[in-house]
């Protein structure tokens, strides 16, 4: 058994509270500080830890290559998609005004909310693929 | 004493400058790619403090609307700041993926030895 | 409803097109994705043109935002122009991206380069659409990372280092930029173009406004390959794929210029800060150095792709020389020398590219007698190298002539006599490509050439074929180019 038990369990048991905080950056910002780049950020950091503990193929199989080069442009196809959809029903493009057409505010909160998802989306995955383009060089 | 005074008023303009000029003279003053990065890296931050120190205003807080508050902070040069990080990091990642590319296929990442050793191929 | 979105149509189609192929993972896919997107967007172009001249300035908030608040897409004559240039040069490219990246790249990464292509095109066509200073530069870094990826490509190992050094000079060009607009931001607290323009008229002339105004002149003269600034341009363009080059060449540099004149005349104004401070008489003398060294150093260039980089340095010597005379018949000469490089250099470097996809080398040494058994690939060179020296029926002759009337009016004779003079050494850097490729017998080797495909001879024709066509009837590039020099001059209304 190697000696770094410590940190391994130290690791797993930390892994659900970043992801855990991360979906609280995410939908906190709405009210404060935080929104979809933070919390896309702290996931991959997550899963950054992990593949530091457990070794690149491990996380490999958790999130795959080919699911993170998929995950970029549909992260920005969800972002750009809301504005597509806003010019759909008759407003201009991310006027998230035509998402609600009772209320400005909800409409605004409903916009940004799906907007962040698409960050989110794009910049953990971005990130996991730095990672992975640097971590996955032989040397 | 005025002239003192007068620099310490703006002493964050005074840091912004000198990262910007220590950044630049890294990036021309070293040879060694991933040093060059690094310094055109402090450059680049060197500009989120331009944008942002003259954002604060004193005695005013998060630009969060509140009955309760009157003075707000400038929201408008974080929002810029956090896309020019967000290019700030992709130049980054680009260029570090360039130079591991570039030291696989010519074995060395310092800039005289590898245009030395081009200009012996050509 | 299409009519009303053009303006951000113009930029959502290639960015969809970029995401789209690169989700497909196959090449052929890709390459239909990025012909579509470029069609698509090459139709938008000509329709916001259209828009425009009908209607005046198209004004398109996004987001529901009203500018000065929000980012403002503001279209008239003048990046309408700009955008028709960009998205038809890349229409017309795409096709003949099909067999020469099949030749030039690996298998695996033909989706990333369509990628990159259309999100090259996405910045460019973003740059010249917006109008907001801080949009501006995101397009320009948008196009530019792109174009980093593109030159790094390319088929040598240099390309990785051209890539790098030009990553590091983009990146400081774009820095300085991004300073000087927030030391606009600083001042005036706003980012719209128009609201810039109205309160720096405003303003009292101050060392603030001044550095402004310096750091944006760098960035962008970085961009642009504003002579002492060029360094990174012929490596760039000598290594990237040869779609790739063509793109560059025709577009990128073109987009900075309109830029440049952007800022200095619509925003800052012939009297703020350019009447203050002789840089207008700085950018002239950079302009004719420009317009002689890198032209006789093209001259003694041995590599074909190296030679043409060299002389864009030249010509975009020319463009500068249009904003340093400041008149509207001069700006008239930059605008349509915009749309008349584009296209002699995109037949240009498309010809070659053709002779280095059939060659495997773009080496003078290499290269005698290929005009005897490409014919038409090399015809088109030598279009488009007449129109490089400025031959009258090419498109050359009416960007010079422009440029000749302009400083006539000025009572600048000497700078006409330069202005000729410089493009006889055009005469000699082109002369020496056309002796060695039709002049000297094919060796063993080269003889069994023949002209490329025709999905690549067919671009390269359109091109060369428009450099003779707007030479001959430059009643609608110069018509254009006028009235858009016309908008620049006004100012904001």
């Amino acid at each position: 058994m190697r000696l770094d038990v410590v940190l391994r369990v130290v690791t797993k048991l930390m892994l659900p509270f970043m992801l855990v905080f991360a979906i609280y950056v995410q939908f906190h910002g709405d009210y404060g500080p935080g929104g979809g780049f933070q919390a896309g950020v702290i996931a991959a950091a997550a899963l950054i830890l992990y593949a530091l503990m457990f070794g690149l193929s491990a996380a490999m199989r958790v999130v795959p290559t080919w699911l993170v080069e998929k995950m970029i442009p549909i992260g920005v196809m969800i972002y750009a998609g809301t504005g597509v959809v806003s010019m759909f029903l008759h407003e201009n493009f991310l006027d998230y005004d035509a998402l609600n057409h009772h209320s400005h505010v909800h409409a605004q909160e409903w916009g940004v909310f799906i907007v962040e998802v698409g960050v989110f989306v794009t910049v953990s995955s971005t990130m996991i693929a730095i990672f992975y383009a640097f971590g996955g060089r032989g040397r | 004493m005025e002239v003192l005074q007068a620099i310490a008023a703006h002493y964050n303009h005074w840091i912004t400058i000198f990262l910007m000029v220590a950044g630049l003279y890294v990036v021309v003053a070293r040879g060694n790619m991933i040093k060059k990065l690094i310094g055109l890296s402090l450059f680049q931050t060197s500009v989120y403090l331009l944008y942002i120190s003259p954002g604060k205003i004193l005695g005013g807080t998060a630009p969060i609307i509140d009955p309760s508050i009157e003075v707000y902070s400038n929201p408008l040069p974080h929002v810029l700041i956090l896309t020019a990080i967000v290019v700030g990091v992709a130049t980054l990642a680009l260029g570090l993926g360039l130079v591991v590319r570039i030291n696989e296929v010519y074995g060395s990442i310092e800039e005289d030895e590898i245009f030395t050793r081009e200009d012996d191929d050509e | 409803m299409i009519e009303h979105h053009l303006p951000v149509l113009i930029v959502l189609v290639p960015l969809f097109g970029a995401l789209l192929s690169s989700l497909t993972h196959r090449g052929s896919i890709a390459w239909g994705v990025a012909l579509l997107a470029t069609v698509l967007t090459l139709a938008g172009a000509i329709a916001l043109l259209a828009r425009v001249t009908h209607e005046g300035v198209i004004s398109y908030e996004i987001g529901g935002w009203a500018p000065p608040v929000g980012i403002e897409y503001r279209v008239d004559m003048a990046n309408a122009l700009v955008i028709l240039i960009v998205a038809s040069i890349a229409a017309v490219i795409v096709p003949y991206a099909r067999v020469s990246v099949a030749r030039e790249i690996a298998a695996d990464q033909h989706a990333w380069f369509y990628t990159m292509y259309l999100l090259c095109v996405t910045g460019l066509i973003g740059i010249a659409v917006t109008g907001d200073a801080f949009n501006a530069f995101v397009f320009l870094e948008v196009s530019s990372l792109a174009t980093y990826t593109l030159i790094a490509l390319g088929p040598s190992r240099r390309s990785l280092l051209s890539a790098y050094q030009y990553l590091i000079m983009g990146t400081i060009g774009a820095t300085f930029y991004i300073i000087g607009v927030g030391l606009l931001l600083t001042i005036t607290g706003t980012l719209n173009f128009v609201d810039l323009a109205a309160r720096i008229a405003d303003t009292q002339y101050d060392q603030a406004l001044l550095a402004a105004f310096a750091f944006i002149t760098v960035g962008i003269g970085l961009k642009l390959a504003l002579f002492p600034l060029h360094v990174w341009l012929p490596n760039a363009y000598a290594k990237a794929p040869s779609t790739g080059t063509a793109l560059l060449a025709s577009t990128a540099t073109k987009v900075a210029v309109y830029l440049l004149v952007r800022i200095y005349f619509s925003v800052f104004g012939v009297d703020k800060i350019i009447g203050d401070i002789p840089v207008l008489e700085l950018l002239l003398i950079l302009s004719i150095a420009a317009m002689f060294f890198a032209s006789i150093v093209a001259v003694f260039e041995k590599n074909v792709k190296r030679l043409l980089a060299y002389s864009s340095v030249a010509q975009v010597g020319y463009m500068i020389l249009g904003v340093s005379m400041a008149t509207t018949t001069a700006l008239t000469g930059t605008l349509v020398h915009l749309a008349n490089h584009a296209l002699m250099k995109g037949a240009a470097f498309l010809a070659i590219g053709a002779v280095a996809y059939q060659l495997g080398s773009v080496s003078l040494d290499r290269m005698k007698g290929v005009g005897r058994v490409m014919p038409i690939t090399m015809g088109c060179f030598v279009v488009a190298g007449l129109s490089l020296i400025g031959v009258p029926g090419t498109v050359g002759f009416i960007s010079k002539y422009y440029l000749v009337i302009a400083a006539f009016e000025k009572g600048w004779w000497w700078l006409a006599f330069l202005i000729v003079a410089s493009s006889l050494i055009a005469v000699f850097y082109v002369g020496r490509v056309v002796e060695v490729a039709w002049f000297s017998a094919p060796d063993t080797e080269a003889a069994e050439l023949r002209d490329p495909p025709l999905l690549m001879l067919v671009p390269t024709i359109i091109l060369a074929a428009a450099c003779v066509f707007f030479g001959v009837d430059a009643s609608l590039t110069a018509g254009l180019a006028e009235g858009a020099a016309n908008v620049l001059f006004g100012g904001y209304q």
